[in-house]
C-alpha cells in the first residue's frame, strides 16, 4: 500500500467513524450486552449476576407470558390481514385516474402522520361506549335485530378487535409502497389479458397481485415485524401496562415492559426480547418459505 | 496551531461540565414529579431553602416518570443528590441497594432514627423504614376518604349531612341513590362502583380484614377475608348488571376533567384522597359534597383508610449526600409558631400550598386553623387512625398489585370464580416471591 492509499483508506475510516462507533456503542454493544444480561439476575440497580438458562426456564412456565403471546398472535391475525386488504384496495383506488388524485393521495395518507398518542386518544372517544361515534352508528342498526353495540375498549372479548381496528387507520405508510408498486406494473400486460378477454377480477388476481408480490411479501413481513411489537397505543389507550380489561390487552411488549422497569427483572426482561427475536425470525421465515412460490421477482 | 487550537476545544467542551460553580457553592441537583402548582409549591420550598443558608443550592427539576429515570441514572452512576420518588419505589429500590441509607445522617443530628421518626405519625413513620433502616423521608403524605355528593343524597331522600359508616349501608345508600332511564331501563345515576376509581382496588382485602402475607409466606389466596372482599366486588355486578355497568362506566371523562363521574354527579359516592379538593374546585367549584372514613366492614373497625406518601431519597452514588441531606432535612423541618401564611415554613409551606396533611404530628397554629382544605382535620384524624394501611413492604410489590388488579378484573367482569383467581394469584405471588429471596440471596443479601 502506498502512502497515498494508506492516507485515503485512513481519511476514508476518519470519515466512516461516526458512523461506525455509533453503530457500536448504540446499537451493537446494547443489542450483545442484552443476550447477556438475559442469562444473568440483573435488575439494572445491581451487577447482573449469571444465573443460565433460569429466565428461559421460567419464562415456559410463566402462564401470563403465554397470555401475552397469545393476545399478540391473536392481534396480529386480526390486524394484519385487515390493514393488508384496507391498504391495497385503497392503493388500487387511488391508482385510478380521477381528477384531484394527488389531493386524495394526501388526504388517505394523512392518518400516518398523525402523532401516535393524538390518534390513540382520538380513538378512545370514537370507541367510547356511551358517547362514542362507532356505537352511535351502530346503535340504532343493531337496534333493529334488538341488539346492543359492544363496549369495545371496556370489554374483554371486544377490545383487541378494537384495537385492530383502530390500527387500519394507519395504513397509508403500507398504502403508498402498494402504489408505488401498482404504479411499476407494465401497461402492456393489462392490454394483453384485456385482449384475452380477462374480467377487472381476473386482471387483478392474475397480473396486478403477482406483479406486486414482491412489495405484498415486504408490507406482510414489516406487518409481523410491528404488530408483535405494538406498545404505545395500547398503553395509552387501555391506561398502562396492565393490558385491561382482564389481561385482555396485555400484550407481549407490555408485559416485557412491566417486568423489566416496574418489576425491576432486567434479565427476564432481556430473555423475553431475545425470545420475541426469536418468534419473530420463526415467523419471517416461515412466511418467506410459505409465500416462496407466489413471489415473482421481475428479471 | 490549528490543532492546538482543536484540543483546547474538546477539552473545554468534554469538561465543562465539571468546573466547579462559580457561586462556590454546592449546587444539588434535586429531581421531582410534580409540575404546575405542585411543582411551584416545592420550587417555593427550594427558594426558601436557598435563600436560608450561604452554601448550598438546590437546583429543582421537575421530571416525567421521575421513577425509571433515577433507575436509569442510578444505574449510570449519575444519580440526582435528592429524588422524589414513590411509595412502592422505596421498597423495591433499597431491596437493589439504591438509596443511601438516612440513619447515619440522624445519628449525627443527635437523635436515634426512633427518635426522628417520632416526630411521624405512625403510619407516615413506618414507610420510612425498610428492613430496620430509614431510606426515605416523606415529602407530602395523603390519606383517603369516601366522598359524598350531597345534592344527590338529598335528591334521592337521604340525609345529606349523614354519610355511610357500615358496609351495609353504602351498599344500602347506593341502591337509593342508583337511577335508571325508566324507558330502557338503563343506568343513569349510580350510587357507589367499586371500580371507580379503582386505585385501591389492591386494599380491598385489608379492608376487609385479610392479609396479604403472615411474614413468611403469601396468603392472598388462603385468608377467607380476602375472598370476601372480592365477592363483595361482584356483588355489584350481579346486583347492577355487568352490560349496564360498562355502557354507563364507557361514558366517564378523564379523573382531572370536568366529566370526572363524581364531579360531573354521575357517582354519588367514591373513595378519593386529599388531592380531590383541588380538582374539584377547578373543575367544579359549586360541588357540594363531603368526606369520611371509608365505611366499617365490621362492627368498631372504624376509620379505615388507605395512606400513601412522597418521599425524598438520596440515590445511591450521589454526588452530595451530605448536602442532600440538609434539604430534605429543611423539607421535614416547621415553624412551630407560624401565625401567618408568610410564616409557614419546610413541610407546612409544601403541604398547605398542595391543600394536603402534613405527615407530621405537631402543626402550627396557622397551619391548623387556617388551612385550605375545608375537611383537612377528617384527613388528619385518619393520618392517626390505628386503622390506616399502607402497601405491605414487598420488594416485589409492583407484581403482587398487578395480579391483584387481576383479581379485582376478574371479580368484577365475573370472568372466573374469585376462589380461582385468588388460588391463581396466590401461585404466582408465591413464585415471584421465592424468587426474590433467592435473587436477594444471590446478590448477597438476607431474607427480607
Amino acid at each position: 500500500m502506498t502512502i497515498r492509499e494508506r492516507r485515503h483508506l485512513r481519511n476514508g475510516l476518519l470519515f466512516c467513524a461516526p458512523w461506525l462507533i455509533g453503530l457500536g456503542v448504540f446499537t451493537a454493544y446494547p443489542v450483545l450486552a442484552s443476550l447477556f444480561y438475559s442469562f444473568c439476575d440483573y435488575s439494572v440497580l445491581q451487577s447482573p449476576v449469571w444465573c443460565g438458562t433460569e429466565n428461559y426456564r421460567q419464562m415456559l412456565s410463566d402462564t401470563v407470558f403465554w397470555l401475552s403471546l397469545k393476545n399478540t398472535l391473536v392481534f396480529a391475525l386480526l390486524s394484519l390481514p385487515a390493514g393488508t386488504i384496507v391498504a391495497l384496495a385503497l392503493a388500487v383506488l387511488l391508482n385510478t385516474e380521477v381528477r384531484g388524485m394527488p389531493m386524495f393521495r394526501t388526504i388517505f395518507y394523512l392518518p400516518s402522520i398523525v402523532p401516535m398518542v393524538a390518534s390513540a386518544m382520538l380513538w378512545m372517544w370514537i370507541f367510547n361506549g356511551q358517547f362514542g361515534l362507532l356505537n352511535c352508528a351502530l346503535h340504532p342498526v343493531l337496534g333493529v335485530f334488538g341488539l346492543q353495540p359492544p363496549g369495545w375498549l371496556g370489554d374483554p372479548t371486544w377490545a383487541k378487535p378494537a384495537l385492530a381496528l383502530m390500527s387500519i387507520w394507519g395504513v397509508g405508510n403500507s398504502m403508498v409502497i402498494y402504489l408505488a408498486g401498482l404504479q411499476n406494473v407494465p401497461k402492456e400486460l393489462y392490454e394483453a389479458s384485456e385482449i384475452d378477454g380477462a374480467s377487472t377480477w381476473r386482471r387483478f388476481w392474475h397480473v396486478t397481485l403477482p406483479m406486486i408480490s414482491p412489495v405484498l411479501y415486504f408490507n406482510l413481513i414489516m406487518g409481523i415485524i410491528g404488530t408483535l411489537q405494538v406498545f404505545a397505543t395500547v398503553f395509552v389507550m387501555t391506561g398502562g401496562a396492565e393490558g385491561n380489561p382482564a389481561r385482555s390487552t396485555l400484550f407481549y411488549a407490555l408485559y416485557l415492559f412491566s417486568v423489566a422497569f416496574y418489576d425491576l427483572r432486567m434479565g427476564y426482561g432481556c430473555a423475553m426480547a431475545w425470545m420475541l427475536f426469536v418468534i419473530i425470525i420463526v415467523l419471517t421465515v416461515t412466511a418467506t418459505k410459505l409465500t416462496e412460490k407466489r413471489v415473482h421477482y421481475a428479471t | 496551531m490549528t490543532r492546538s487550537v482543536i484540543c483546547v476545544a474538546v477539552s473545554v467542551f468534554l469538561c465543562g461540565g465539571c468546573r466547579p460553580p462559580a457561586d462556590g457553592k454546592v449546587h444539588i441537583r434535586y429531581w421531582e414529579k410534580w409540575t404546575g402548582a405542585e411543582g411551584a409549591a416545592m420550587q417555593e420550598v427550594v427558594d426558601r431553602f436557598n435563600e436560608s443558608q450561604q452554601h448550598i443550592v438546590v437546583e429543582y427539576l421537575a421530571t416525567s416518570s421521575v421513577d425509571r429515570k433515577t433507575l436509569i441514572a442510578t444505574a449510570g452512576g449519575d444519580p440526582p443528590d435528592v429524588a422524589g420518588l414513590y411509595l412502592q419505589n422505596v421498597f423495591s429500590f433499597a431491596d437493589c441497594a439504591a438509596l443511601t441509607p438516612l440513619d447515619d445522617f440522624i445519628r449525627k443530628e443527635g437523635e436515634t432514627p426512633a427518635q426522628w421518626l417520632q416526630r411521624y405519625y405512625k403510619v407516615f413513620a413506618a414507610m420510612c423504614t425498610y428492613r430496620g433502616t430509614v431510606w426515605a423521608l416523606p415529602s407530602t403524605p395523603a390519606t383517603t376518604a369516601l366522598h359524598w355528593n350531597k345534592r344527590l343524597f338529598r335528591e334521592a331522600g337521604l340525609d345529606p349531612e349523614r354519610p355511610p359508616r357500615t358496609l351495609e349501608e353504602l351498599d344500602a345508600f347506593a341502591e337509593k341513590l342508583t337511577k335508571r332511564d325508566p324507558k330502557t331501563g338503563a343506568i343513569t345515576q349510580l350510587g357507589f362502583l367499586p371500580q371507580e376509581p379503582g386505585w385501591w382496588s389492591w386494599a380491598f382485602p385489608a379492608w376487609f380484614g385479610g392479609r396479604y402475607w403472615d411474614g413468611t409466606n403469601i396468603t392472598i389466596g388462603t385468608d377467607p377475608h380476602n375472598l370476601a372482599a372480592y365477592q363483595w366486588v361482584s356483588s355489584y355486578t350481579k346486583k347492577y348488571g355487568l352490560d349496564q355497568i360498562r355502557a354507563f362506566s364507557s361514558g366517564f371523562g378523564n379523573f382531572a376533567s370536568p366529566q370526572n363521574p363524581f364531579m360531573s354527579g354521575k357517582i354519588a359516592m367514591v373513595i378519593q384522597g386529599v388531592w380531590m379538593d383541588n380538582f374539584i374546585n377547578q373543575f367544579a367549584p359549586g360541588l357540594e359534597y363531603g368526606v369520611a372514613p371509608w365505611p366499617a366492614v365490621y362492627p368498631g373497625e372504624d376509620n379505615f383508610t388507605v395512606a400513601d406518601c412522597d418521599f425524598l431519597v438520596i440515590p445511591h452514588g450521589a454526588k452530595h449526600p451530605r448536602a442532600a441531606w440538609e434539604f430534605i432535612k429543611y423539607v421535614s423541618s416547621i415553624n412551630p409558631h407560624a401565625k401567618s401564611e408568610a410564616e409557614l415554613q419546610g413541610m407546612e409551606l409544601l403541604c398547605y400550598r398542595q391543600k394536603k396533611i402534613s405527615p407530621l404530628r405537631q402543626w402550627s397554629p396557622f397551619f391548623e386553623q387556617h388551612h385550605p382544605h375545608r375537611y383537612i382535620q377528617v384527613f388528619r384524624q385518619l393520618a392517626q387512625s390505628p386503622n390506616a394501611i399502607f402497601i405491605p413492604k414487598f420488594g416485589i410489590w409492583e407484581e403482587y398489585r398487578r395480579e391483584l388488579n387481576s383479581v379485582f378484573e376478574n371479580a368484577r367482569l365475573l370472568i372466573i370464580p374469585n376462589a380461582q383467581a385468588l388460588a391463581f394469584c396466590q401461585r404466582r405471588v408465591s413464585a415471584s416471591w421465592q424468587w426474590h429471596c433467592e435473587s436477594l440471596a444471590r446478590h448477597g443479601g438476607g431474607h427480607p
